[in-house]
């Protein structure tokens, strides 16, 4: 099976390393090609690294509440950029407040990405879907 | 009767002077020097015998000299055209390694090659053509598109393709079917956020060695000397590496900067990691290499002295010379680019455009940082290399050397409060190669680098 890359990050003025840290492990783990961006990385890093890798997939963390804001327009421009149809992931804690997550949900699907998570999902969950979604069959 | 003496000539073929510097080896001394006009276009050989027949009539005839050695800027130094996908990565790492490599980068290509780009790019008439794109094991169908456009080119140049390893099978097959010489090296950015740029380098030069000085022309002189051994550039960079690191018997002077102001362009050449001097910086962008050069083709003192104007801003140069028709008087420079500043306002406005090349190209080589602010306060983001704690500035070519206040051009490379952005050095020491010694450092570093440093060490002026 061909080995998966993904592109991984923080989005925005945003430094929280750990869960990115925690993501990164995680992933390798599950074998996939991790290109780590880290912390305070903009739209348009993650777009062009996905390009340059030929990336399956960008996920994107974000927890200093403004992820709403922060992750407006990012599937547009991956149009743009001849990325269209890459599959979009965003978690962390993504907005302030106590919001009703299936309305949070709503708008991130609506704004163009694939899955979105809510604070304290665990990694295994977001390996899976990802297993499922880009194609990976078990072979156990 | 001739007799071997222990000393070297060092000649630098230029684009306008053929220059040579002897070097007695003994002594560690400079016994000799001249210059005369580069002759290139016709023969080069006769403005190279022309600098010998001088040098052997200064030292008395019969002299065999230990080491004859050359490098070359002539024949517009070695012309690069670097391709790569995304312009701030695949592109920039391509681009970098050229230019570290002593070349003249005079086109910078991302994405798919158009066939408009492909005509202006043959138009360029590069030497060489470095091909990059995708990390390893990323992006294949860029580079294979653009491999498939210059295979089918006109262009008959060495091509060094370093990029995506997966897709170097196929683009050997295409480039075959071209009849293309090429070479394969590894990818200068096999992943994100890695820049692997020595390889390409040492290609680069063996490929000038071996194509580029016959395919321009000066394969002759080499029946004079025992060889051009790189470009100009790659002597003066060598020399900067030489001086900064010292030798296992000879210390250096640490890491530094080199500022080379010219009549085409102003070079900045730094020797330094460039790492944050405080903690908790975040650090954005390429990595930067160890020893990195940087070229600014709109800050030549003579060529492009209308650029510096408008890149600096007239009213500020106006603002320190009075009454001066700027326009017209830097109107002539590119007509007369040998000329030396005659009356003392053509010397002051000399040494006012050299600084704002000096401070222009030091901006640009050097890192930024930004602060911005987050929920737990300010966070500091550093581009770049942070050169803030180098000691030494280096200051050559003619404009700083045959100016009466060198010392107040390199005080604009200095970090300053005005611009505390600009993570330029903050409180250097300055030194002059007043001398015009250091490609001929470069070259000598090739056959003994303890006395190359040690000539150097004693013939850098400290201001």
């Amino acid at each position: 099976m061909e080995q998966k890359t993904v592109v991984l990050g923080v989005l925005g003025v945003d430094a929280h390393v750990v869960g990115n840290k925690i993501m990164e492990y995680s992933l390798r783990q599950e074998g996939f090609n991790v290109v780590n961006l880290g912390i305070f990385v903009t739209q348009e890093e993650f777009i062009k690294a996905a390009i340059e890798t030929n990336a399956d997939a960008i996920l994107v963390g974000s927890l200093c509440g403004h992820g709403e804001l922060d992750c407006k327009g990012f599937r547009e421009k991956c149009v743009e950029a001849g990325k269209g149809d890459i599959h979009l992931v965003a978690g962390g804690r993504l907005v302030v407040g106590r919001q009703d997550w299936k309305g949070v949900e709503e708008r991130f699907l609506k704004m163009g990405f694939n899955r979105v998570y809510p604070p304290d999902t665990s990694p295994k969950v977001v390996m899976e879907d990802l297993n499922k979604d880009l194609g990976i069959k078990d072979n156990e | 009767m001739s007799k071997t003496s222990n000393q070297g000539l060092f000649i630098d073929f230029g684009s306008t002077f053929t220059k040579l510097v002897l070097i007695d080896f003994d002594s560690e001394r400079v016994i000799g020097r001249t210059q005369s006009p580069s002759t290139v276009d016709t023969d080069i050989t006769v403005g190279l015998n022309s600098v010998l027949d001088e040098i052997s009539k200064q030292q008395g005839k019969n002299i065999q000299y230990r080491h004859k050695l050359a490098c070359s800027s002539a024949a517009g130094g070695l012309k690069m055209v670097t391709i790569g996908l995304v312009p701030e990565l695949t592109a920039e790492a391509a681009k970098r390694a050229a230019l570290g490599a002593g070349s003249k980068v005079v086109g910078v290509y991302s994405y798919q090659l158009t066939k408009r780009e492909l005509y202006e790019l043959e138009a360029m008439a590069p030497d060489i053509v470095l091909l990059a794109g995708g990390t390893d094991g990323g992006d294949k169908e860029t580079i294979l598109h653009n491999a498939a456009i210059l295979s089918k080119s006109g262009l008959s140049v060495p091509f060094i393709v370093a990029g995506n390893k997966t897709a170097s099978d196929e683009i050997q097959t295409i480039l075959d079917s071209g009849s293309k010489d090429y070479i394969i090296a590894d990818n200068v950015m096999p992943e994100i956020g890695v820049l692997n740029v020595d390889e390409v380098r040492s290609i680069i030069r063996e490929v000038f060695i071996s194509r580029i000085i016959d395919a321009k022309g000066l394969k002759n002189a080499e029946q004079f000397i025992d060889g051009i051994l790189m470009p100009t550039p790659t002597a003066v960079l060598t020399a900067a590496k030489l001086i900064s690191e010292g030798t296992t018997d000879e210390e250096g002077l640490g890491e530094l900067v080199m500022v080379d102001i010219g009549g085409a362009t102003t070079d900045i050449h730094s020797v330094a990691k460039g790492d944050a001097i405080k903690p908790g910086v975040v650090y954005k962008g390429l990595p930067e290499p160890f020893v990195k050069r940087t070229v600014e083709g709109d800050l030549g003192l003579r060529y492009n002295a209308a650029s510096i104007l408008q890149a600096a801003g007239k009213e500020r140069i106006e603002a320190q010379l009075a009454g001066l028709d700027l326009d017209k008087m830097v109107g002539q420079f590119p007509l007369f680019p040998e000329k030396l500043p005659e009356s003392e306002s053509e010397e002051n406005l000399d040494t006012e455009m050299a600084k704002n090349a000096a401070r222009l190209a030091m901006e640009r080589h050097a890192g930024t940082i930004e602060t911005t602010y987050g929920p737990e306060g300010p966070i500091f983001v550093q581009y770049g290399k942070d050169l803030r704690g180098t000691k030494t500035v280096i200051g050559t070519g003619g404009p700083l050397i045959f100016n009466r206040v060198p010392e107040g051009i390199l005080q604009e490379t200095v970090y300053s409060e005005a611009n505390p952005f600009s993570l330029k050095p903050q409180s250097p020491d300055f030194y002059l190669d007043e001398k015009y010694l250091l490609y001929a450092i470069g070259l000598m570093s090739e056959v003994d680098p303890d006395k190359a440093l040690r000539v150097a060490k004693k013939y850098l002026r400290r201001l």
